[in-house]
């Protein structure tokens, strides 16, 4: 059996795709939109402004997430903006130029529809947000101000600070909290998603079963349609700029139950993260990409310099390598180009700090040219986060910064109406694969998951609940979810009785340094082989000798991480696989033999696809499907910024 | 502190510490402090990297791990909490929790670890406990009454710069909560009045604002948080260096909103 790939993307002319769709999609009776159930599982971005539109349209809404409040999902942590095609600035922007810099950032790996969609509604989003009270940034005048970003030649950038994800989330949970204090949402937090329910006989979603994390009680859900806005998959690398808690356990347990998985091994790596300073380190943290507007990077060209002070190295035997390889983007150049660069310095023998895993990222320049305070009040928050986590003040002694794993554009396979192959499964948000193809621009993300949610999926998800009769909502309690609360559950105590020796986190570490080593940065067949043949043999000593202490039945920090491991070390499978296969080098992921001076090398002819992977049952071979790309508006071209 | 660029961090060493921590299994349960040991602690580490390293030894003994809130890790989420010492988050200025690093400590050092201690937020297990008090609140009216999709142009709506740094500087509340467990009264009224000043520094948010103001404070009281009584601990405590001059607003505002609000739900729509 093969996945059916229907994209529907809608025909004519890109620029009328969407109002053409929006026409020709049902709608729903308004007084009927209360009669229908709709899950959101997550709460960030995409998942909290779904949940929020869809109940002000009048649907019966129950939202879940794993953190404590809404509010705290991890879109917070977005720091630099949120791009929209305004041309506010007047320099040349417009919805077919943010369209096309997605679609070539992305290494011509995304679907064109999608992105062109996306583009359009990137001004709605502005708007809406400001309505809301978000405070961004603001010129004398009053009106907004923009930066320009990684990968951009023009200022489409709002930002609030260097907390834009936070104000950006807080807008989101101001509506998503009017529609609780109404009724109209019914939020859960501190629940986890373990299952989503499929009905064989129809191959729809009929619901979820939830873990509540504070009692351990195991509860369906039936609903007429699923959203999962769930996030991405980044801590498969244990360290990543990710929250500790963002996992890939929905998404890949919705894939055990038929939905594709799409282009796993896309996986983006931020170039200005602060470096690992020891084996205790828990996660990494992200120096805002903003920073590289004015900071500029280099390493010492002599390996006999990487010890000495920064200050004693002089201009002439310093050698800021991005300004000198890509002189038209420079220190801009997009975040792959940027981090394989640092990463061949260093693999060179230049670089600088613990280990010799890190580079310059210097503001003197800015400093002398600006002044400290110039520099400081853009960029103030930023170097004082350094300064506590390091310990060094980068107003006086250049920042040290080395690329960590940062965002996932693999994710489930969604048509344009971000349903996943499983009828009224909808995934939202980086959660899905679909517009970044193989490597994201800066201050998409926050776009993406707000368009996917305010904006999209009020749409679509008409169209499927108008052919869905509101009287067939399933039964919580009926044999399909029983079933599926009793694999549940087995799980859960096949975790809590292995009580072997060692902990979560020693697997969770162990796997991560594995799938950096081998399927991060670089990858080769030799490394992915490699890591094929240990993952499965790590995953048998997790199930022989992981311990969990405590009981299911309770609140249980332990057992909660020891199920999203479980499925890393399954997913990180996936992710190896996919990464084999594509036998090229495109955005994020870069294989060693396909290459043109140290230059990522694309196959368009064998590899113009999606590789959308199917499950097959324990220990079956998943099946790699495809969905051809077509690039009908923007030319497929090597991707050049030199 | 000096940076040693040899190797590459500044001056690491290592601690020991003896860690006197919370231990409570659930809500209706009675807790107590545990003492426990931990050595080899690097200076670089975070504070809740050490309680990692001291959970990876409880596991290692048979132990349940300590719990606590976190998840971020980069002073953001408002997850993280913890009373260290007595203060929360540690009280070094405009630092999380999760941002506190253990230079700041010595060898040998004795840390006192307890969950944030008020009525309003009950102890979960250990050190987490339910700020849903918080949520609650804010339903009630912190937000701006704007459906998706009915949005003039961003740029209709004119906000000085210096107002949009304002509500900012009311909006960077991350939630986490140590404005109440500072306070000797558990009183949440920094987080409710930043809530509220982020909004009012703003044109978007004047329609509702003495409306607002009343439904929060109202709420706020239900919630079962205490009264202010001036004592400022919770702008001392707040990570995110929230003034406390947002709490003179928002006392003007409700002084305001019982003289003239009235209750918009007991009128009509507007159609008769």
């Amino acid at each position: 059996m093969t996945l059916k790939l229907d994209a529907r993307s809608p025909s004519g002319p890109i620029e009328q795709q969407w109002s053409s769709a929006r026409f020709d999609l049902k709608l729903v009776n308004p007084a009927n939109k209360r009669k229908y159930k709709v899950i959101v599982v997550g709460s960030g971005l995409a998942g909290g402004a779904a949940a929020a539109t869809l109940a002000e349209l009048g649907y019966d809404v129950a939202c879940f997430c794993f953190q404590d409040s809404p509010r705290r999902a991890h879109s917070i942590a977005a720091q630099g903006g949120i791009n929209a095609a305004k041309n506010y600035q007047n320099d040349g922007d417009s919805v077919h130029r943010l369209f096309y810099d997605t679609v070539k950032g992305g290494d011509f790996r995304a679907r064109e529809s999608n992105v062109h969609r996306l583009a359009e509604v990137s001004v709605d989003i502005i708007d809406q947000c400001a309505a809301m009270g978000v405070p961004f940034a603001r010129e004398y005048g009053g009106t907004l101000a923009n930066r320009s970003f990684g990968g951009a030649q023009v200022s489409r950038t709002f930002y609030a600070r260097g907390q834009t994800g936070q104000q950006l989330l807080l807008g989101v949970y101001s509506a998503l909290s009017r529609q609780i204090g109404v009724g109209k949402v019914k939020m859960f937090p501190r629940t986890e998603m373990l299952d989503v329910v499929v009905d064989p006989a129809t191959g729809r979603a009929i619901g979820v079963v939830i873990r509540d994390l504070v009692t351990g009680t195991i509860t369906s859900y039936a609903a007429h349609a699923v959203i999962l806005a769930t996030g991405g998959y980044g801590n498969a690398f244990y360290l990543s700029t990710n929250a500790k808690g963002c996992n890939v356990t929905a998404t890949y347990r919705a894939f055990k139950r038929g939905a594709g998985f799409a282009n796993p091994c896309f996986t983006q790596i931020h170039p200005t993260c602060i470096p690992v300073s020891g084996d205790y380190q828990s996660k990494l943290t992200l120096m805002s990409e903003s920073l590289r507007n004015d900071g500029r990077v280099w390493v010492p060209k002599s390996t006999g310099d990487i010890a000495k002070h920064p200050d004693q190295i002089p201009d002439s035997a310093r050698d800021y390598y991005l300004e000198r390889k890509y002189p038209s983007y420079g220190n801009l150049s997009p975040r792959d180009i940027a981090s394989r660069a640092a990463k061949e310095q260093c693999d060179e023998g230049r670089g600088v700090g613990p280990g010799g895993r890190g580079v310059y990222l210097d503001f003197r320049d800015a400093i002398r040219r600006d002044g400290e305070d110039k520099v400081r009040d853009k960029y103030g928050n930023l170097f004082d986060m350094y300064e506590r986590i390091t310990g060094e003040n980068p107003y006086k002694v250049p920042m040290r910064i080395y690329p960590a794993v940062h965002y996932t554009m693999g994710g489930l396979w969604v048509d344009y109406h971000l349903q996943t192959t499983v009828p009224g499964l909808f995934c939202l948000g980086e959660a899905n694969f679909s517009d970044h193809g193989a490597n994201r621009l800066g201050a998409s993300a926050l776009m993406q998951g707000l368009a996917d949610g305010y904006f999209i999926i009020s749409y679509t998800l008409g169209h499927y609940l108008a052919g869905v009769a509101a009287k067939d909502l399933a039964d919580p309690a009926g044999p399909l979810f029983k079933r599926a609360e009793v694999d549940v559950s087995a799980k859960l105590d096949k975790l809590t009785s292995v009580r072997g020796k060692r902990s979560v986190d020693s697997f969770h570490k162990e796997l991560g340094q594995l799938m950096w080593e081998n399927c991060g940065m670089a990858r080769s067949k030799q490394s992915l082989t490699e890591a094929l043949a240990k993952i499965p043999a790590l995953r048998d000593e997790f199930w022989r000798d992981v311990t969990v202490l405590g009981s299911r039945d309770s609140f249980n920090q332990s057992l909660e991480k020891a199920g999203r491991v479980a499925d890393f070390l399954e997913f990180a499978e996936l992710m190896c696989k996919d990464a084999l296969v594509r036998e090229e080098s495109c955005g994020g992921h870069f294989r060693v033999e396909h290459q043109v001076e140290g230059e990522a090398k694309r196959d368009d002819d064998k590899f113009c696809h999606a590789a959308v992977w199917e499950y097959t049952g324990e220990g079956g071979e998943p099946i790699r499907n495809i969905e051809p790309l077509v690039f009908d508006n923007v030319k497929l071209a090597t991707r050049s910024y030199k | 502190m000096s940076a040693d660029h040899s190797s590459g961090a500044a001056g690491t060493h290592t601690l020991s510490l003896k860690l006197h921590v919370w231990r409570q299994p659930d809500r209706s349960a009675t807790g107590k402090m545990v003492t426990y040991t931990v050595a080899g602690v690097s200076t670089h580490a975070s504070f809740l990297e050490m309680l990692d390293i001291l959970n990876e030894q409880l596991i290692a003994n048979g132990e349940e791990p300590v719990a606590f809130d976190h998840d971020c890790r980069e002073g953001i989420c408002g997850m993280c909490s913890l009373m260290i010492n007595g203060r929360p988050h540690g009280g070094r200025r405009g630092t999380t929790t999760c941002q506190l690093h253990m230079r700041v400590f010595n060898d040998g050092d004795e840390i006192w670890i307890e969950p944030w201690r008020a009525h309003a937020f009950p102890v979960i297990k250990d050190l987490c406990v339910d700020r849903s008090a918080f949520d609650r609140v804010i339903a009630t009216g912190g937000f701006i009454t704007a459906n998706t999709g009915s949005a003039p142009d961003a740029n209709d709506n004119l906000v000085s710069k210096d107002q949009a740094e304002r509500s900012m500087d009311a909006a960077a509340c991350i939630g986490c909560g140590a404005c109440v467990a500072a306070c000797p009264n558990g009183s949440a009224m920094l987080f409710v009045a930043a809530k509220l000043a982020h909004l009012h520094h703003l044109p978007q948010g004047q329609p509702e604002r003495l409306h607002r103001t009343q439904a929060m404070v109202t709420a706020m009281d239900a919630a079962g948080f205490g009264n202010c009584s001036n004592h400022y601990e919770c702008e001392a405590a707040c990570p995110k260096d929230i003034s406390r001059d947002v709490i003179a607003m928002m006392n003007r505002d409700y002084a305001k909103s019982a003289l003239v609000a009235r209750d918009r739900d007991s009128k009509s729509d507007g159609s008769g």
